[in-house]
Protein backbone atom coordinates (compact mmCIF):
# COMPACT_ATOMS: atom_id res chain seq x y z
CA UNK A 1 0.00 0.00 0.00
CA UNK A 2 1.43 3.38 -0.93
CA UNK A 3 1.50 6.08 1.69
CA UNK A 4 -1.41 8.52 1.43
CA UNK A 5 -0.34 11.26 -0.90
CA UNK A 6 -0.26 14.79 0.44
CA UNK A 7 -3.24 17.00 -0.21
CA UNK A 8 -4.40 17.91 -2.76
CA UNK A 9 -4.69 14.22 -3.52
CA UNK A 10 -6.12 13.05 -6.82
CA UNK A 11 -9.19 15.04 -7.72
CA UNK A 12 -10.28 17.20 -4.84
CA UNK A 13 -13.09 18.50 -7.01
CA UNK A 14 -14.63 15.05 -6.93
CA UNK A 15 -14.79 14.72 -3.16
CA UNK A 16 -18.27 13.77 -2.09
CA UNK A 17 -19.18 15.64 1.06
CA UNK A 18 -22.30 15.79 3.17
CA UNK A 19 -23.73 19.26 3.45
CA UNK A 20 -25.59 20.76 6.37
CA UNK A 21 -28.66 22.85 5.91
CA UNK A 22 -28.17 26.49 6.76
CA UNK A 23 -30.12 27.68 9.77
CA UNK A 24 -33.09 29.93 9.20
CA UNK A 25 -32.25 33.47 10.16
CA UNK A 26 -34.96 33.28 12.80
CA UNK A 27 -33.72 30.05 14.34
CA UNK A 28 -31.32 31.76 16.72
CA UNK A 29 -31.33 35.02 18.65
CA UNK A 30 -29.86 38.04 16.84
CA UNK A 31 -26.39 38.77 18.17
CA UNK A 32 -27.39 42.33 18.99
CA UNK A 33 -30.24 42.16 21.50
CA UNK A 34 -30.03 45.43 23.47
CA UNK A 35 -32.31 44.18 26.24
CA UNK A 36 -29.38 41.94 27.15
CA UNK A 37 -26.88 44.72 27.78
CA UNK A 38 -23.70 42.71 27.32
CA UNK A 39 -24.54 42.24 23.64
CA UNK A 40 -24.20 45.97 22.89
CA UNK A 41 -20.39 46.07 22.84
CA UNK A 42 -19.81 42.45 21.93
CA UNK A 43 -22.10 41.73 18.98
CA UNK A 44 -20.24 42.17 15.67
CA UNK A 45 -21.56 45.21 13.82
CA UNK A 46 -20.53 44.08 10.33
CA UNK A 47 -22.64 41.53 8.45
CA UNK A 48 -21.51 37.93 8.64
CA UNK A 49 -19.77 36.60 5.50
CA UNK A 50 -21.25 33.39 4.11
CA UNK A 51 -18.74 30.56 4.57
CA UNK A 52 -18.93 27.73 2.05
CA UNK A 53 -19.15 24.38 3.84
CA UNK A 54 -15.79 22.81 3.10
CA UNK A 55 -14.08 19.76 4.53
CA UNK A 56 -13.15 21.85 7.55
CA UNK A 57 -16.77 22.62 8.36
CA UNK A 58 -18.36 19.25 7.61
CA UNK A 59 -15.90 17.56 9.94
CA UNK A 60 -15.49 18.45 13.60
CA UNK A 61 -14.09 17.33 16.89
CA UNK A 62 -15.13 13.84 17.91
CA UNK A 63 -14.53 14.08 21.62
CA UNK A 64 -15.47 12.41 24.82
CA UNK A 65 -14.96 8.68 24.34
CA UNK A 66 -12.47 7.63 26.96
CA UNK A 67 -12.52 10.92 28.83
CA UNK A 68 -16.04 10.86 30.26
CA UNK A 69 -17.03 8.42 33.00
CA UNK A 70 -20.51 7.41 34.12
CA UNK A 71 -19.92 9.36 37.34
CA UNK A 72 -19.63 12.58 35.33
CA UNK A 73 -23.37 12.41 34.62
CA UNK A 74 -24.27 12.49 38.33
CA UNK A 75 -23.84 16.01 39.71
CA UNK A 76 -25.34 15.19 43.10
CA UNK A 77 -22.37 13.39 44.63
CA UNK A 78 -19.64 15.84 45.48
CA UNK A 79 -16.64 15.17 47.66
CA UNK A 80 -17.74 13.21 50.73
CA UNK A 81 -21.40 14.00 50.50
CA UNK A 82 -24.60 14.68 48.67
CA UNK A 83 -25.57 18.01 47.18
CA UNK A 84 -28.43 19.94 48.74
CA UNK A 85 -31.63 20.77 46.97
CA UNK A 86 -34.27 19.12 44.86
CA UNK A 87 -32.84 16.09 43.09
CA UNK A 88 -33.87 15.85 39.42
CA UNK A 89 -33.29 13.63 36.40
CA UNK A 90 -32.67 15.57 33.19
CA UNK A 91 -32.71 13.51 30.04
CA UNK A 92 -33.49 13.74 26.38
CA UNK A 93 -32.55 12.83 22.87
CA UNK A 94 -30.18 14.68 20.58
CA UNK A 95 -31.30 14.53 16.97
CA UNK A 96 -30.72 16.48 13.82
CA UNK A 97 -33.46 18.37 12.02
CA UNK A 98 -34.01 15.37 9.76
CA UNK A 99 -34.96 13.37 12.83
CA UNK A 100 -31.79 11.31 12.87
CA UNK A 101 -30.35 10.60 16.33
CA UNK A 102 -26.89 12.05 16.98
CA UNK A 103 -25.13 9.15 18.72
CA UNK A 104 -21.93 9.11 20.76
CA UNK A 105 -21.58 12.85 21.01
CA UNK A 106 -20.37 14.80 24.01
CA UNK A 107 -22.91 16.75 26.08
CA UNK A 108 -21.52 19.16 28.67
CA UNK A 109 -23.63 20.94 31.31
CA UNK A 110 -23.00 23.55 33.97
CA UNK A 111 -25.36 25.30 36.35
CA UNK A 112 -25.94 27.18 39.59
CA UNK A 113 -26.67 25.34 42.84
CA UNK A 114 -30.05 25.06 44.53
CA UNK A 115 -29.70 28.56 45.96
CA UNK A 116 -28.85 30.10 42.60
CA UNK A 117 -25.07 30.47 42.95
CA UNK A 118 -22.31 29.20 40.66
CA UNK A 119 -19.06 27.79 42.00
CA UNK A 120 -17.17 30.64 40.34
CA UNK A 121 -15.06 33.30 41.95
CA UNK A 122 -16.96 36.10 40.25
CA UNK A 123 -20.34 34.89 41.50
CA UNK A 124 -20.82 36.66 44.83
CA UNK A 125 -24.57 36.19 45.10
CA UNK A 126 -25.37 36.19 48.81
CA UNK A 127 -26.44 32.57 49.19
CA UNK A 128 -24.28 29.70 50.43
CA UNK A 129 -22.08 27.60 48.22
CA UNK A 130 -22.69 23.88 48.54
CA UNK A 131 -19.47 21.98 49.32
CA UNK A 132 -20.92 18.92 47.63
CA UNK A 133 -22.00 20.54 44.38
CA UNK A 134 -19.72 21.72 41.59
CA UNK A 135 -22.52 22.16 39.06
CA UNK A 136 -20.53 20.57 36.23
CA UNK A 137 -21.48 17.41 34.32
CA UNK A 138 -20.60 15.53 31.15
CA UNK A 139 -22.15 12.63 29.30
CA UNK A 140 -22.00 10.90 25.95
CA UNK A 141 -25.19 10.27 24.00
CA UNK A 142 -25.90 6.57 23.45
CA UNK A 143 -26.46 4.85 20.10
CA UNK A 144 -29.91 6.48 19.87
CA UNK A 145 -28.67 9.94 20.77
CA UNK A 146 -30.01 9.79 24.33
CA UNK A 147 -28.38 11.38 27.37
CA UNK A 148 -29.24 11.46 31.06
CA UNK A 149 -28.02 13.52 33.99
CA UNK A 150 -28.88 13.38 37.68
CA UNK A 151 -28.55 16.81 39.24
CA UNK A 152 -30.09 19.41 41.56
CA UNK A 153 -32.69 21.86 40.36
CA UNK A 154 -30.82 25.16 40.06
CA UNK A 155 -32.16 28.29 41.72
CA UNK A 156 -32.99 31.58 40.05
CA UNK A 157 -30.41 34.29 40.59
CA UNK A 158 -30.07 38.07 40.30
CA UNK A 159 -27.78 39.43 37.58
CA UNK A 160 -27.90 43.25 37.53
CA UNK A 161 -28.77 43.52 33.83
CA UNK A 162 -31.56 45.90 34.86
CA UNK A 163 -33.38 46.77 38.06
CA UNK A 164 -34.42 43.63 39.95
CA UNK A 165 -33.23 41.36 37.13
CA UNK A 166 -33.41 37.62 37.88
CA UNK A 167 -32.52 34.81 35.51
CA UNK A 168 -35.06 31.99 35.37
CA UNK A 169 -33.62 28.69 36.58
CA UNK A 170 -31.60 27.12 33.78
CA UNK A 171 -28.92 24.59 32.93
CA UNK A 172 -26.26 25.44 30.33
CA UNK A 173 -25.80 22.81 27.61
CA UNK A 174 -22.90 22.43 25.16
CA UNK A 175 -23.04 20.04 22.19
CA UNK A 176 -20.67 19.18 19.37
CA UNK A 177 -22.71 16.99 17.06
CA UNK A 178 -20.51 15.43 14.41
CA UNK A 179 -19.50 18.51 12.45
CA UNK A 180 -18.20 22.00 13.07
CA UNK A 181 -21.44 23.28 11.56
CA UNK A 182 -23.48 21.58 14.30
CA UNK A 183 -21.77 23.10 17.34
CA UNK A 184 -24.37 24.45 19.74
CA UNK A 185 -24.37 26.04 23.19
CA UNK A 186 -27.76 26.71 24.72
CA UNK A 187 -29.73 26.78 27.97
CA UNK A 188 -32.49 24.51 29.25
CA UNK A 189 -35.29 26.05 31.28
CA UNK A 190 -37.96 24.55 33.55
CA UNK A 191 -41.70 24.53 32.87
CA UNK A 192 -43.93 27.36 34.05
CA UNK A 193 -41.21 29.64 35.41
CA UNK A 194 -42.77 33.02 36.33
CA UNK A 195 -39.53 34.77 35.31
CA UNK A 196 -39.79 33.90 31.60
CA UNK A 197 -41.63 37.09 30.71
CA UNK A 198 -38.90 39.23 32.26
CA UNK A 199 -35.79 37.49 30.90
CA UNK A 200 -34.03 39.24 28.00
CA UNK A 201 -31.82 36.22 27.33
CA UNK A 202 -34.68 33.81 26.64
CA UNK A 203 -36.69 36.58 24.96
CA UNK A 204 -33.79 37.40 22.63
CA UNK A 205 -35.20 34.55 20.54
CA UNK A 206 -37.78 36.33 18.39
CA UNK A 207 -40.05 33.35 17.68
CA UNK A 208 -42.17 32.33 20.69
CA UNK A 209 -42.35 28.75 19.39
CA UNK A 210 -38.55 28.59 19.24
CA UNK A 211 -38.34 29.90 22.82
CA UNK A 212 -40.66 27.12 23.87
CA UNK A 213 -38.15 24.57 22.57
CA UNK A 214 -35.74 25.58 25.33
CA UNK A 215 -38.26 24.79 28.05
CA UNK A 216 -38.04 21.25 29.33
CA UNK A 217 -41.13 19.15 30.04
CA UNK A 218 -42.02 17.56 33.34
CA UNK A 219 -41.65 13.84 32.72
CA UNK A 220 -43.59 11.55 35.02
CA UNK A 221 -42.28 8.43 33.30
CA UNK A 222 -38.74 9.37 34.22
CA UNK A 223 -39.65 10.59 37.66
CA UNK A 224 -38.21 8.10 40.15
CA UNK A 225 -40.50 7.19 43.03
CA UNK A 226 -39.41 8.68 46.34
CA UNK A 227 -36.19 9.94 44.79
CA UNK A 228 -36.22 12.50 41.96
CA UNK A 229 -38.44 14.45 39.56
CA UNK A 230 -37.86 13.89 35.84
CA UNK A 231 -37.50 16.54 33.16
CA UNK A 232 -37.08 15.96 29.48
CA UNK A 233 -35.10 18.23 27.16
CA UNK A 234 -34.70 17.14 23.56
CA UNK A 235 -32.14 18.94 21.44
CA UNK A 236 -32.21 19.35 17.66
CA UNK A 237 -29.03 20.20 15.75
CA UNK A 238 -29.05 21.18 12.10
CA UNK A 239 -29.65 18.35 9.67
CA UNK A 240 -27.76 17.04 6.69
CA UNK A 241 -29.07 16.92 3.19
CA UNK A 242 -30.30 13.44 2.38
CA UNK A 243 -27.68 12.65 -0.22
CA UNK A 244 -24.04 13.65 -0.34
CA UNK A 245 -23.33 16.54 -2.66
CA UNK A 246 -20.36 16.94 -4.90
CA UNK A 247 -18.57 19.86 -3.40
CA UNK A 248 -19.10 23.02 -5.37
CA UNK A 249 -18.77 26.65 -4.59
CA UNK B 1 -50.84 15.68 33.08
CA UNK B 2 -50.79 17.48 29.79
CA UNK B 3 -47.29 18.82 30.33
CA UNK B 4 -45.73 15.40 30.86
CA UNK B 5 -44.12 13.51 28.01
CA UNK B 6 -44.09 9.89 27.03
CA UNK B 7 -42.05 7.67 24.77
CA UNK B 8 -44.54 8.34 21.99
CA UNK B 9 -43.24 11.90 21.82
CA UNK B 10 -39.71 10.82 20.87
CA UNK B 11 -39.96 12.00 17.30
CA UNK B 12 -42.40 14.79 17.90
CA UNK B 13 -40.40 17.76 16.76
CA UNK B 14 -37.44 18.44 14.51
CA UNK B 15 -37.22 22.20 14.70
CA UNK B 16 -33.78 23.54 15.58
CA UNK B 17 -32.89 24.21 19.18
CA UNK B 18 -31.96 27.90 19.46
CA UNK B 19 -28.61 29.01 20.84
CA UNK B 20 -28.14 30.88 24.09
CA UNK B 21 -25.16 32.63 25.61
CA UNK B 22 -22.58 30.73 27.65
CA UNK B 23 -23.00 33.48 30.26
CA UNK B 24 -20.25 34.72 32.57
CA UNK B 25 -19.56 31.44 34.34
CA UNK B 26 -18.63 29.16 31.43
CA UNK B 27 -15.27 28.80 33.17
CA UNK B 28 -16.66 26.14 35.51
CA UNK B 29 -18.08 23.98 32.74
CA UNK B 30 -16.19 24.20 29.47
CA UNK B 31 -12.42 24.34 29.94
CA UNK B 32 -10.53 21.06 29.80
CA UNK B 33 -7.12 20.79 31.49
CA UNK B 34 -5.56 19.75 28.18
CA UNK B 35 -7.83 21.98 26.11
CA UNK B 36 -5.14 24.39 24.88
CA UNK B 37 -2.93 21.50 23.80
CA UNK B 38 -4.07 20.16 20.45
CA UNK B 39 -0.73 18.35 20.54
CA UNK B 40 1.36 17.54 23.59
CA UNK B 41 3.41 20.45 24.88
CA UNK B 42 6.88 20.31 23.42
CA UNK B 43 5.95 18.24 20.38
CA UNK B 44 8.55 19.06 17.70
CA UNK B 45 7.18 21.41 15.08
CA UNK B 46 4.43 22.72 17.33
CA UNK B 47 3.36 26.35 17.18
CA UNK B 48 1.54 28.66 19.57
CA UNK B 49 -1.53 30.48 18.34
CA UNK B 50 -2.00 33.42 20.67
CA UNK B 51 -4.24 36.43 20.71
CA UNK B 52 -6.55 38.73 22.60
CA UNK B 53 -10.29 39.05 22.34
CA UNK B 54 -11.57 42.63 22.66
CA UNK B 55 -14.98 44.29 22.51
CA UNK B 56 -16.32 47.34 20.72
CA UNK B 57 -14.71 49.67 23.27
CA UNK B 58 -11.35 47.97 22.82
CA UNK B 59 -11.62 46.42 26.27
CA UNK B 60 -10.56 42.83 26.88
CA UNK B 61 -13.14 40.06 26.96
CA UNK B 62 -11.98 38.18 30.06
CA UNK B 63 -14.90 35.76 30.25
CA UNK B 64 -14.78 34.17 26.83
CA UNK B 65 -13.66 30.88 25.32
CA UNK B 66 -11.90 30.12 22.05
CA UNK B 67 -12.29 26.82 20.23
CA UNK B 68 -10.19 25.82 17.23
CA UNK B 69 -10.72 23.10 14.61
CA UNK B 70 -8.21 22.32 11.89
CA UNK B 71 -6.59 19.79 9.59
CA UNK B 72 -3.26 18.12 10.35
CA UNK B 73 -0.05 19.20 8.58
CA UNK B 74 -1.05 17.01 5.61
CA UNK B 75 -4.46 18.65 5.37
CA UNK B 76 -6.33 15.63 6.72
CA UNK B 77 -8.97 15.25 9.40
CA UNK B 78 -9.41 12.48 11.93
CA UNK B 79 -13.09 12.26 11.11
CA UNK B 80 -15.31 9.65 9.42
CA UNK B 81 -16.66 12.20 6.93
CA UNK B 82 -13.28 12.97 5.42
CA UNK B 83 -13.82 11.11 2.13
CA UNK B 84 -10.11 10.44 1.81
CA UNK B 85 -10.41 8.36 4.99
CA UNK B 86 -9.85 9.48 8.56
CA UNK B 87 -6.29 9.89 9.74
CA UNK B 88 -6.13 8.81 13.34
CA UNK B 89 -4.11 10.53 16.01
CA UNK B 90 -4.52 14.25 15.45
CA UNK B 91 -7.27 15.65 17.67
CA UNK B 92 -7.49 18.85 15.65
CA UNK B 93 -9.45 20.56 18.43
CA UNK B 94 -8.27 23.21 20.85
CA UNK B 95 -10.14 25.03 23.58
CA UNK B 96 -8.90 27.86 25.77
CA UNK B 97 -10.74 30.25 28.08
CA UNK B 98 -9.67 33.88 27.85
CA UNK B 99 -7.76 35.37 30.79
CA UNK B 100 -8.15 38.78 32.45
CA UNK B 101 -6.42 40.43 29.47
CA UNK B 102 -8.71 38.68 26.99
CA UNK B 103 -5.77 36.46 26.03
CA UNK B 104 -5.81 32.89 24.80
CA UNK B 105 -3.13 30.45 23.64
CA UNK B 106 -3.40 27.17 21.71
CA UNK B 107 -0.49 24.83 21.04
CA UNK B 108 -0.86 22.93 17.79
CA UNK B 109 0.60 22.04 14.41
CA UNK B 110 0.24 24.41 11.53
CA UNK B 111 -2.39 22.84 9.25
CA UNK B 112 -1.75 21.85 5.65
CA UNK B 113 -3.80 22.96 2.66
CA UNK B 114 -7.30 21.49 2.44
CA UNK B 115 -9.46 20.71 -0.62
CA UNK B 116 -12.03 23.40 -1.21
CA UNK B 117 -15.07 24.27 -3.29
CA UNK B 118 -15.02 23.62 -7.00
CA UNK B 119 -11.63 21.93 -7.00
CA UNK B 120 -9.84 24.92 -5.51
CA UNK B 121 -7.31 24.29 -2.78
CA UNK B 122 -7.85 26.15 0.45
CA UNK B 123 -4.88 27.84 2.04
CA UNK B 124 -3.92 26.50 5.47
CA UNK B 125 -6.46 27.76 7.98
CA UNK B 126 -7.92 27.14 11.42
CA UNK B 127 -11.64 27.47 12.10
CA UNK B 128 -12.38 29.38 15.29
CA UNK B 129 -15.50 29.62 17.46
CA UNK B 130 -15.74 32.40 20.02
CA UNK B 131 -18.06 32.10 23.02
CA UNK B 132 -18.62 34.74 25.70
CA UNK B 133 -21.09 36.45 27.93
CA UNK B 134 -22.93 38.82 25.63
CA UNK B 135 -22.66 36.52 22.62
CA UNK B 136 -26.06 34.90 22.24
CA UNK B 137 -24.59 32.50 19.68
CA UNK B 138 -20.99 31.60 18.98
CA UNK B 139 -19.25 33.71 16.35
CA UNK B 140 -17.02 31.96 13.83
CA UNK B 141 -13.86 33.17 12.15
CA UNK B 142 -10.78 31.67 10.47
CA UNK B 143 -7.08 32.06 11.11
CA UNK B 144 -4.90 32.25 7.99
CA UNK B 145 -1.11 32.42 7.97
CA UNK B 146 1.10 35.34 6.86
CA UNK B 147 3.75 33.08 5.32
CA UNK B 148 1.25 31.60 2.82
CA UNK B 149 0.97 34.59 0.52
CA UNK B 150 0.42 32.63 -2.69
CA UNK B 151 -1.97 30.14 -1.15
CA UNK B 152 -3.91 32.93 0.55
CA UNK B 153 -4.21 34.77 -2.76
CA UNK B 154 -5.81 31.67 -4.30
CA UNK B 155 -8.02 30.80 -1.32
CA UNK B 156 -11.72 30.68 -2.26
CA UNK B 157 -12.92 31.76 1.18
CA UNK B 158 -10.57 34.72 1.46
CA UNK B 159 -11.62 35.70 -2.05
CA UNK B 160 -15.19 36.10 -0.77
CA UNK B 161 -14.16 38.56 1.93
CA UNK B 162 -14.14 42.32 1.15
CA UNK B 163 -10.58 43.48 0.36
CA UNK B 164 -10.50 46.04 3.13
CA UNK B 165 -11.36 43.46 5.79
CA UNK B 166 -9.35 40.46 4.57
CA UNK B 167 -6.36 41.40 6.70
CA UNK B 168 -8.31 40.71 9.90
CA UNK B 169 -8.11 37.01 9.04
CA UNK B 170 -4.33 36.87 8.62
CA UNK B 171 -2.30 36.09 11.73
CA UNK B 172 0.97 37.85 12.57
CA UNK B 173 4.20 35.84 12.78
CA UNK B 174 5.84 35.53 16.18
CA UNK B 175 9.04 33.73 17.19
CA UNK B 176 7.22 30.60 18.42
CA UNK B 177 4.03 30.79 16.39
CA UNK B 178 1.44 33.35 15.41
CA UNK B 179 -0.68 36.10 16.91
CA UNK B 180 -4.35 36.37 15.99
CA UNK B 181 -6.33 39.05 17.80
CA UNK B 182 -10.11 38.93 17.66
CA UNK B 183 -11.99 42.25 17.66
CA UNK B 184 -15.65 41.50 18.19
CA UNK B 185 -16.82 44.95 17.14
CA UNK B 186 -15.63 48.36 15.99
CA UNK B 187 -12.45 49.48 14.26
CA UNK B 188 -10.73 46.59 12.45
CA UNK B 189 -13.59 44.32 13.44
CA UNK B 190 -12.66 40.72 12.69
CA UNK B 191 -14.51 39.10 9.81
CA UNK B 192 -17.04 36.61 11.17
CA UNK B 193 -18.71 33.96 9.06
CA UNK B 194 -22.16 32.47 8.75
CA UNK B 195 -21.61 28.71 8.64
Amino acid sequence: MPEPSPVPAGRPDRLLLPSYRRDDAAAHPPLLSPGYKSTVLRAPAQPLVLLPQTLTEITGPVLGEGRVTDADADLTHGSDGEAQGQRIVVHGQVRDSDGRPVPHTLVEVWQANAGGRYLHKLDQHDVPLDPHFTGVGRAMTDSLGRYRFVTIKPGAYPWRNHFNAWRPAHIHFSLFGRAFTQRLVTQMYFPDDPLFAYDPVLNSIPDPAARQRLISSFDLENTVEEWALGFRFDIVLRGRDATPMEEQS
Amino acid sequence: MTSSVTARDWDAQTELTPAQTVGPYLGIGLPWPDGPFVIDEGTPGGIWLRGRVTDGAGDPVPDGLIETWQADPQGRFDHPDDPRGPVAGFRGFGRCPTDETGGYAIYTHKPGPVPGPGGHVQAPHVDVSVFARGLLHRVVTRIYFPDEVEANAADPVLAGVPDARRGTLIAIAEPDGYRFDIRLQGEHETVFFAV
